[in-house]
């Protein structure tokens, strides 16, 4: 009898007894992109989901048997594009992986810059985003004005801001100049302090803590199975880094922790990306130290920016172009794709803003890929999202989707 | 004591003998492939073993290879020992006329998606899969579009030489 008492009386043959199929999206304002999911709820209770993805599929991968590989770096902008950059540096490090391109210190530590700076900017988005969902508004706007610096740095290195392009196989297309070492300056000098602002207004925040713990939990033995990585696994308590178990980009060199969680729910992964967010900054600091100390003990390392080696990948001087025919020749090989690759397969991986994003590389000695697979976050991890909000609340759902860091670019590719 | 790769590649060839076919290291990774028929036994005396505990699937994949006769499709697992760092890759071969091969959604849970995308693309069935359908295109489409068959752009063009550019197209 106890299962039948109701809070409620209801009028007998009032209302009848039944769960109500609701959509949420595919384009819904509380799911930041294109997801569409079919919940079956009951009251506010959601007993079970299904979600259809692959609206914005672009298919990437057979573009990518057609594209001479530096034509392949914009299509992996658009795969995360709230940190391209990081995307982008573990495509040509794939290739530098096949070619057998070493880098020069002075290099890897650039780019360890760059993909620190976009990995907070990504971190910044997921944890502030949590809080516009919850309904505080204010961090996401203390925040953005940072990212906006970032952006900033990245147009300042490259030229572009979203899509970035950044970098070319061997090394960056250009030094960076003056006003980006500034503007990195600026960075160091401002973030803490907005960042520790950001954190007073939501980690200890009650309602806040209310909304987020115990709301989307996975446990580490599921998060496993279902291949989660990145922050969403380290916040089950796995801590699983590429960074560390297979350095890329000299980051053997650099001394950070590890921040993991113990339930995975929204508030421990929220907490393991507020971590991270301080690691980069500390890794930014030491790779700032190391390029100084580096550029003392060798001034002619200030004009390295690439990998001599990878010379035949990387488009000469303009004022050469113009006046070498070496160059020239150069320039129209490399813009035509006429670059010579050997035969191999070859996976790497980089610790991307959501987790192992992957690159599975056939090549048969051609100017394109033969085959190439992107293993995206995103998309392996998103399948657990029913399991996750299953016997939750509708407003937990959309915290955790906001939580999962989920993209729209990484799930369709 | 650490697990070693070369440990790893003793216990495959105990265990399955002949049947690893091609056992290399490539770029850090162990590769090899196996008959189609026994990609969960590997599968899952990787997962099992005690010594070896590749418990981390880090992706499937397909590749379609036309001059292979009767292997012209292959599905591609990389698989992960998280606790000594150790990837494995290994390929397995079908025929495009019945591309059958074994899920592992029973082992992980990771494989639905990729499978379902990797039917989705090469048309590869995944038996036992619980919902093998299309994921990423529409569910109409009648072809999988990553075979090689399909070039990435229109084939009746005559105003373009695609010699010159990019990959010809591949006729089968």
């Amino acid at each position: 009898m106890a299962e039948e008492k109701q809070h409620i009386r209801l009028a007998d043959a009032d209302v009848e007894k039944q769960t109500t199929t609701l959509n949420l999206g595919p384009t819904h304002p509380a799911t930041h992109g294109i997801f569409e999911n079919v919940l079956e709820i009951d009251g506010e209770k959601i007993i079970s989901s299904k979600q259809t993805v692959g609206y914005i599929h672009r298919a990437f991968e057979k573009i990518a048997e057609r594209r001479p590989y530096y034509q392949v770096t914009p299509l992996t902008d658009r795969l995360n594009y709230c940190s391209a950059p990081i995307n982008n540096m573990g495509w040509h490090m794939t290739i530098e992986k096949l070619l057998g391109v070493k880098t020069p210190k002075r290099v890897d530590y650039m780019r360890v810059i760059i993909m620190e700076l976009s990995r907070i900017a990504d971190h910044l988005i997921c944890n502030s985003v949590i809080g516009v969902d919850t309904g505080a508004l204010t961090g996401f706007t203390y925040v953005f004005q940072w990212r906006e610096l970032i952006y900033e740095i990245y147009e300042e290195v490259c030229g572009s801001r979203l899509t970035t392009n950044i970098g070319r196989v061997g090394g960056f297309e250009r030094n960076f100049t003056k006003a980006a070492w500034e503007k990195i300056d600026k960075f160091m000098a401002g973030f803490p302090k907005t960042m520790k602002e950001f954190e007073a207004l939501l980690t200890r925040n009650r309602i806040f803590m209310d909304r987020c713990i115990g709301a989307g939990p996975i446990s580490a033995e599921r998060a496993l199975n279902y291949g989660f990585t990145g922050p969403n696994l380290r916040a089950a308590g796995v801590d699983y880094d590429v960074r560390v178990t297979d350095p890329y980009c000299s980051y053997e060199d650099f001394d950070f922790k590890v921040p993991v969680g113990t339930t995975g729910d929204v508030y421990d992964r929220f907490l393991v990306r507020n971590g991270e967010i301080w690691e980069s900054y500390s890794i930014i600091e030491q790779a700032l130290e190391k390029i100084k100390k580096i550029e003392q003990d060798d001034p002619a390392q200030k004009d390295v920016f690439y990998a001599v080696e990878a010379d035949k990948y990387h488009l000469p001087p303009k004022e050469d172009v113009y006046t070498k025919m070496e160059a020239l020749i150069y320039h129209f090989k490399i813009v035509m794709g006429e670059i010579e690759v050997l035969p191999g397969e070859v996976y790497h991986s980089v610790e991307g803003g959501n987790g192992e994003v992957g690159y599975y590389l056939i090549s048969d000695g051609g100017r394109c890929a033969y085959r190439l697979h992107f293993r995206r976050p995103c998309f392996i991890y998103y399948q657990a999202f029913p399991e996750i909000i299953k016997d939750g609340l509708l407003s937990d759902a959309v915290v955790t989707l906001s939580s999962m860091n989920v993209i729209a670019g990484e799930l369709d590719a | 004591m650490a697990l070693t790769k070369d440990r790893v590649k003793e216990r495959l060839t105990e265990k399955f003998g002949e049947n690893i076919i091609g056992l290399e290291e490539q770029y850090g990774i162990i590769a090899f492939s196996v008959p189609a028929e026994l990609n969960m036994d590997v599968l899952q005396f990787l997962y099992d073993d005690e010594e070896l505990q590749f418990r981390f699937l880090t992706d499937i994949t397909g590749v379609h290879y036309p001059d292979r006769k009767s292997e012209e499709l292959c599905v591609v697992y990389h698989v992960h020992n998280l606790k000594h760092n150790i990837r494995i890759r290994f390929k397995a071969f079908v025929p495009i006329e019945q591309p059958d091969i074994k899920t592992a959604c029973d082992l992980y849970s990771a494989a639905n998606w990729m499978e379902r995308e990797t039917y989705d693309f090469f048309g590869i069935n995944f038996v036992g899969h619980p919902d093998l359908r299309r994921i990423l295109n529409v569910d109409e489409m009648e072809h999988f579009p990553m075979r090689k068959e399909f070039p990435m752009e229109d084939p009746t063009r005559t105003d373009k030489d695609d010699e010159m550019f990019g990959r010809g197209s591949i006729v089968v």
